[in-house]
């Protein structure tokens, strides 16, 4: 049966509360999740304060100044800063998102929680392990499949045909979405997840793919895409405001399309 | 979850273990049979309702005598099937998210499927027999 409880192991306990940096007058309260797979203690929570006059206003900054400033163990992805390599999707404040694209005056109520993206193995810290989600990427087989000869200059594709990408191509494989999923939560073994599908459906709405009817062959399983429930946790948490429940929605209507 | 607590560790490929058995080709019509269904039992309920209501304080007599009207008796053959569909196609789907010990969802998938046909049939058989007078 699926398992609602964390194992023992997994248990969070209370962690250090660092001091509050000497000098500072304005304070942010951060808790932070951490867990070091060298110590063999379980993860704990740190609280650590950050002084919001001395740097930026989004949360990566603020983790970047506790690393900086208090404790340079502390452990996350970053990359760009700006919201389009995706490396620093994480649980901010019960919710997935990028935390260089957060900012930490919309969290309201006290301290700004961080925990690493849910219902994956955690490497260190704030780094989940996501290499089933790149597996499951992969095998979506994310490039453009032809059987005509190449044509000498590019693929040729209409403005109408270009525009059925918008809303697909812009996703940056953060995982914020395939990791808010229950259904991806209970079943990311078999479940393919909303990023996964919704990438997918980019190939499949390619007018220059000649693979299509390939590509919906290897979509069609109980558990690949139907385990989808358009629950919509996906378009809530994608920081790019994209709706994977939308595309597993268009990839079901072809599925139907083409039966009946 | 920790990395640690992974339950196997396997030497096979991240890619291998999503490719795994391949893709069953199959889950559309469960898809298109649920949603079906769905309309189905929305566009009968009223009907059924109003049938029910009649039938409430009859004695058998009266209930056989109007589940004896053809029309009445295909609208509650046609929503038993309906529904009995329906109920196996969800308990399917619930099944199937969060029964992961293979042996236990064999079981789970037989039974739904027996105890759905068996209330389909018991249904079916009820209305028959009423309203054909037997």
């Amino acid at each position: 049966m699926v398992e609602f409880a964390l194992p023992k192991n997994s248990k969070i306990t209370g962690g250090k509360t660092w001091p509050k940096p000497a000098g500072a007058t304005e304070l942010r309260e951060f808790k932070v999740y951490r867990w070091n797979p060298d110590d063999g203690k379980n993860p704990s929570v740190d609280t650590y304060y950050v002084d919001t006059n001395d740097c930026g206003p989004m949360v990566l900054d603020g983790l970047i100044w506790i690393k900086n400033h208090i404790d340079p163990s502390l452990t996350f992805r970053r990359s760009c800063r700006e919201g389009v390599c995706g490396s620093c999707a994480m649980n901010i404040d019960g919710q997935n998102t990028l935390a260089c694209t957060r900012s930490m005056h919309d969290v309201k109520d006290g301290a700004v929680k961080i925990n690493p993206l849910p219902h994956q193995p955690v490497v260190k810290d704030l780094v989940p392990d996501l290499t089933n989600f790149y597996a499951q990427y992969a095998s979506v087989e994310p490039w453009l499949k032809t059987t005509s000869p190449t044509p000498q200059k590019e693929w040729r594709q209409s403005h109408e045909d270009r525009e059925k990408l918008d809303g697909l191509y812009e996703c940056i494989l953060c995982a914020c979405c395939s990791t808010s999923c229950p259904s991806y939560w209970w079943n990311s073994e078999r479940y393919l997840g909303p990023a996964a599908l919704l990438q997918a459906n980019r190939w499949v709405s390619d007018s220059r793919d000649e693979a299509t009817g390939e590509r919906l062959d290897n979509l069609e399983d109980p558990f690949r895409l139907y385990r989808c429930h358009t629950i919509m946790n996906c378009a809530k948490a994608c920081p790019k405001g994209l709706n994977p429940a939308e595309a597993i929605a268009e990839l079901k209507l072809k599925m139907v399309e083409r039966q009946i | 979850m920790s990395a640690t607590d992974t339950p196997k560790r396997s030497m096979r490929t991240p890619l291998g273990r999503v490719r795994n058995l391949g893709a069953a080709h199959s889950g559309t019509s469960d898809f298109w049979r649920q949603r079906l269904t769905a309309v189905a039992m929305t566009l009968l309920m009223i009907p059924v309702l109003v049938i029910i209501m009649m039938l409430l304080g009859r004695n058998q007599a009266g209930a056989a005598q109007i589940l004896g009207s053809l029309p009445i008796a295909v609208i509650m053959l046609l929503f038993i099937i309906a529904s009995a569909w329906h109920m196996k196609i969800g308990m399917q789907e619930v099944i199937n998210d969060y029964v992961h010990n293979e042996k236990l969802k064999l079981v789970s998938m037989m039974l739904n499927n027996f105890f759905s046909i068996a209330v389909a049939l018991a249904s079916i058989y009820a209305i028959l027999k009423l309203s054909s007078g037997v």
